[in-house]
């Protein structure tokens, strides 16, 4: 005879004390509200893919109408500011040295005689290579310039053999807020789950009430989940907060579905609290709980999830280990809502993945949460 | 559920690797007595208490809790105990009250009966006025009491107290052995663990346990008879002194300071009397006083825990 009776009393009782020790300890208030918040504020605002002003550095030896002609395209562009204007070349190296400039441009004399004579003519650009990023993007400028100029001295009767007009569809102003922010909800909320309910478990055995509580009828799935439910409405509260701010204070659009976004969240707070749990079967006190939750948590979620790094880029094993990292389908997901609202079918990978993530570890963390109380 | 015997136990055993933290212990507790279960820290009496309550599976042996099988039938046994652990297991961020709510859920007291029991948790524990107070705030001895009341929420029939006054000042100690022999007369049995020998006095039945053994069994008064030597008190005003003489002296099997006087183990308490007191007196160190008294519980205890390492060398040897 084993009688597992599950009882909702029991669960009620439960769920109505995991709320006080929440209400009454400001240490995981703060932790559950204010940490996203910060968290949030902290990297919306440091990680940023997007080139603002590029330094130039101009050596101009012509000194024609055409060379100057020729330079004014530059902060023209909006891309690059002139920030000193020199007459030699050790200036040049200095001021690439000191890495007041990203760019130089060195027009040689005669620009302007070649260009009348109809010869090509050619002019240096330099570039720092130290950031290779920014770079690449300078020196594509650069060569967008230089041929828009081009363009501008040929015959215009002559017509270019193909016009490309270029059009990004979601982000038309290639906004890097726009995919980190959503990016950034999903690996904040991995973090905060696993931390929030490892702790709740982990204090029990460190107070030695957990041994008082497997003394009562208690089943391991009613304490499983008394502990789970009050964290998931904390969850569901952190997420919409979040992408509350990345509406309103980095005006990232929110085109999706709200609904959607809700399903989606609660399919990946069950994974992700039940991650939490397992965590704490491992580690009896607080302290090695939280850091192994950590661990566990924020370097997957925030290399392998293809939040900031391409999964399509790196190498082959590390694209199969992303396969567990459950914050990369919540990273796509959450993308998907943020900007490109398109229906639920077409994440439909993702979101088997988050469910098949949150259905494994629940049962997985259950397990091992039973036989710990056992 | 047998009627007779609350708790039943043959053989029970529990190895964590190669330590053997209990072994081989066979007792059983009447229905409505108070059984205490006497040892040093580390003799095994909470690795006991734990299997007995469903917590920890026995490495073999067999038994009965109020009437179920400690092998299979743990969880329903949960259902017919009250247990109180060794450290306090109350929350200390809930107030009196949201305590008694949450073990009154997680036990399942019925709607109509909460009212009443928490009435009376409230009374026992003298917490009446203190309703409000967070756990954290109250005294030893309040928490002690309403951890008590939690436990018995439900009213089981038996209850399992795992060193329940270590910590706890003596008065509230008096108070707590006060309640658990109401408990007792109202029929419910109690299980209770302890290491301070003079707390013996309040069972009806004690079992002595040493290394993980039992050494003896019985009533108080029976257990104060076990033992054939006779104890000595001796009254001088150096004890650590004479402590140390009578250790060498080979007049006495043993000898320990109590309080500011000395116990010392005898064969026959008339013949070392004497030899005691002109032993002192030749080495100017005189006793104002040598009586023979009643063996208290520590003394059986000492003596007990000697016999039982002579006999298990003596066993080893031959």
């Amino acid at each position: 005879m084993k009688p597992r009776t599950f009882s909702w009393i029991r669960l009620w009782a439960l769920v109505k004390k995991e709320f006080i020790h929440i209400v009454r300890d400001p240490r995981s208030l703060a932790m559950a509200f204010l940490m996203p918040l910060i968290l949030l504020i902290l990297f919306g605002y440091a990680i940023t893919m997007d080139i603002k002003t590029l330094n130039l550095v101009v050596y101009d030896q012509d000194k024609s109408a055409a060379s100057r002609h020729y330079v004014e395209g530059f902060p023209a562009s909006s891309y690059f500011s002139v920030v000193a204007t020199v007459e030699n070349y050790a200036d040049v190296r200095a001021l690439l040295d000191q890495g007041r400039a990203h760019l130089a441009l060195v027009i040689p004399p005669h620009f302007a005689r070649d260009l009348e004579q109809g010869r090509s003519a050619r002019v240096q650009v330099l570039a720092d290579g130290s950031d290779a990023n920014t770079a690449t993007i300078a020196l594509g400028y650069a060569e967008a310039i230089t041929n828009r100029f081009s363009t501008t001295r040929l015959d215009s009767k002559v017509e270019l053999a193909v016009d490309n007009r270029l059009r990004v569809w979601y982000n038309p102003e290639l906004k890097s807020r726009w995919f980190i922010i959503p990016g950034l909800i999903a690996v904040i909320m991995t973090v905060i789950t696993a931390l929030l309910t490892s702790l709740t478990v982990s204090r029990e055995w460190e107070s030695g009430t957990m041994e008082q509580l497997i003394a009562t009828p208690v089943q391991p799935i009613e304490l499983f989940l008394g502990k789970m439910a009050p964290y998931f409405v904390i969850g569901v509260l952190d997420v919409l907060f979040s992408v509350a701010m990345g509406v309103w204070v980095f005006d990232v659009p929110l085109r999706g579905s709200f609904l959607f976004l809700l399903g989606v969240t609660a399919m990946f707070l069950v994974g992700g609290l039940s991650l939490g749990i397992m965590v704490s079967t491992i580690a009896k006190s607080q302290l090695v709980a939280s850091q192994l939750a950590m661990v566990v948590t924020f370097l997957p979620a925030f290399l392998l999830s293809g939040f900031l790094y391409s999964i399509d880029n790196m190498p082959r094993f590390l694209q199969a280990v992303t396969h567990v990292v459950q914050a990369r389908y919540f990273v796509e997901v959450l993308k998907n809502i943020f900007l490109k609202a398109s229906p639920p079918a077409f994440v439909a990978g993702d979101l088997i993945f988050l469910g098949l993530f949150a259905v494994a570890v629940f049962a997985v963390a259950l397990g091992k949460f039973r036989k710990k109380l056992a | 559920m047998s009627p007779e015997y609350a708790v039943e136990v043959h053989d029970l055993t529990r190895k964590f690797g190669d330590f053997v933290a209990v072994d081989r212990v066979s007792l059983s507790v009447e229905t409505g007595q108070v059984f205490g279960f006497l040892g040093p820290n580390g003799a095994g009496k909470s690795t006991t208490i734990r299997m007995l309550c469903g917590l920890l599976l026995p490495s073999s042996g067999a038994g009965r809790v109020a009437g179920f099988d400690i092998m299979t039938e743990s969880e329903t046994i949960k259902r017919h105990i009250g247990y109180m652990s060794q450290k306090f297991s109350l929350y200390d961020d809930l107030s009196v009250e949201e305590n008694i709510d949450f073990f009154t859920g997680i036990y399942n007291v019925p709607r109509i009966r909460r009212r009443e029991r928490k009435d009376w948790v409230l009374d026992m524990a003298g917490l009446a006025d203190k309703r409000d107070n967070l756990t954290r705030s109250l005294a030893g001895g309040w928490k002690q009491r309403l951890a008590l009341g939690c436990a018995v929420l439900h009213e089981p029939p038996i209850l399992f107290l795992d060193e329940p006054t270590s910590g706890v000042d003596p008065l509230s100690r008096r108070q707590f052995w006060d309640l658990i022999a109401q408990m007792a007369q109202r029929g419910t049995t109690v299980f209770v663990t302890t290491h301070y020998m003079e707390e013996a006095e309040y069972c009806d039945e004690l079992a002595l346990i040493s290394r993980g053994r039992m050494i003896a069994k019985g009533k108080p008064a029976e257990l104060k008879t076990v033992i054939p030597e006779d104890i000595l008190e001796i009254r001088v005003e150096h004890p650590f002194e004479v402590l140390e003489q009578l250790e060498n002296s080979g007049l006495v099997k043993e000898v320990a300071l109590f309080g500011d006087t000395l116990h010392a183990v005898v064969e026959d308490a008339g013949a070392a009397t004497t030899a005691v007191g002109d032993f002192l007196a030749g080495r100017g160190l005189a006793a104002t006083g040598i009586t023979q008294v009643r063996p208290s519980m520590e003394d059986v205890f000492v003596s007990l825990v000697e016999l039982e390492d002579r006999r298990s060398t003596e066993g080893a040897q031959t």
